[in-house]
């Protein structure tokens, strides 16, 4: 089946977009399933000579959006970032003071706005360019940048404290 | 102006980018002004906390039943659109026929016919109503096939 494969293609792209806005895994999946059933729904619709994730995406966004604001009081954010393999710390202390940004770093990000998060995730964890982010968010690169600049220095003023 | 080509070089910076051209005007920019200099160091900064950090990934089962968990989905709409589709039809009938039997029928008081037609013409104006609401949202939706 056609959209099978779209979907096993796409579904971890869902899935981790999904848990940009959201902040909870299962909540993520749910999203992300939800948006491919609409997108098969209206597939009919969709131009195949472009890029589906570009308009899968937009069914997405629009999901959690509502989903974030239906839910503002009930949402439990998972701790969803973690240190990569590569930077693992055999030191206790360094470990425990590790941890302690990780968490800061999440609390941070779940405190800027949906979009200033969004793109930040887009960028530095999904590592797409700034011409894939433009695609997807339908933006001018320039754009893209100029938000990836400010949502960052957001991020910074949160962090404010552990930067100095 | 100055603030928005400090802005681009500096995402080309991140992104290995830059011409050299491009290079010695940025390192121009930092060294002529302390605030872009701050804000230079203070990006450096965030770029390098974030870039030792990944999202978790979730447990290998969320994979292996991702999709049948969209199949069973699907499947599950498509039972609803028939069931829905199959109990419109049913009750239409079983309201004509009933309508036909309470109005032939001597014994039953006029009073109740009379509710009985009001209750019948209620529940086929709600019908239409709700429908025509749906058609023209639907057609005046720009966001129809992302949001429903």
């Amino acid at each position: 089946m056609e959209f099978e494969k779209i979907v096993k293609k796409n579904m971890r792209k869902g899935y981790y977009a999904a848990l940009n806005f959201v902040g909870a895994h299962d909540e993520a999946l749910e999203l992300s399933q939800q948006a491919f059933v609409k997108a098969f729904k209206n597939f009919n619709k969709f131009d195949k000579s472009k890029n589906f994730f570009v308009w899968y995406y937009t069914i997405l966004k629009n999901l959690c959006l509502n989903y974030l604001r239906d839910n503002k009081k009930k949402i439990s954010i998972d701790l969803i970032i973690e240190h990569k393999a590569e930077e693992s710390e055999s030191n206790p202390q360094l470990a425990a003071e590790r941890n302690n940004l990780k968490e800061l770093v999440q609390k941070a990000l779940f405190e800027l706005d949906a979009e200033d998060r969004e793109i930040i995730m887009l960028r530095e964890f999904e590592n797409y360019s700034y011409k894939e982010i433009a695609e997807i968010l339908q933006l001018p690169e320039g754009t893209v940048m100029s938000r990836l600049f400010y949502a960052r220095k957001k991020l910074a003023k949160k962090l404010e404290r552990y930067l100095k | 102006m100055k603030e928005e080509r400090f802005i681009i070089l500096l995402e080309r910076y991140f992104s290995n980018e830059l011409s050299k051209e491009e290079e010695s005007e940025f390192f121009s920019l930092i060294e002529n002004d302390t605030q872009l200099k701050k804000e230079f160091e203070e990006q450096k900064q965030i770029k390098e906390i974030l870039r030792k950090m990944e999202i978790k990934n979730p447990d290998r089962n969320a994979w292996e039943g991702y999709w049948l968990s969209i199949y069973n989905k699907l499947e599950r709409g498509i039972a609803w659109i028939l069931i829905s589709l199959a109990a419109i039809v049913i009750l239409f009938y079983g309201a004509i026929e009933a309508l036909n039997k309470i109005l032939v029928n001597n014994h039953i008081p006029s009073i109740v016919k009379y509710a009985y037609l009001a209750l019948v013409l209620g529940v086929v104006i709600l019908i239409v109503s709700v429908a025509r609401e749906k058609f023209f949202t639907f057609k005046r939706d720009k966001y129809k096939e992302i949001q429903r």
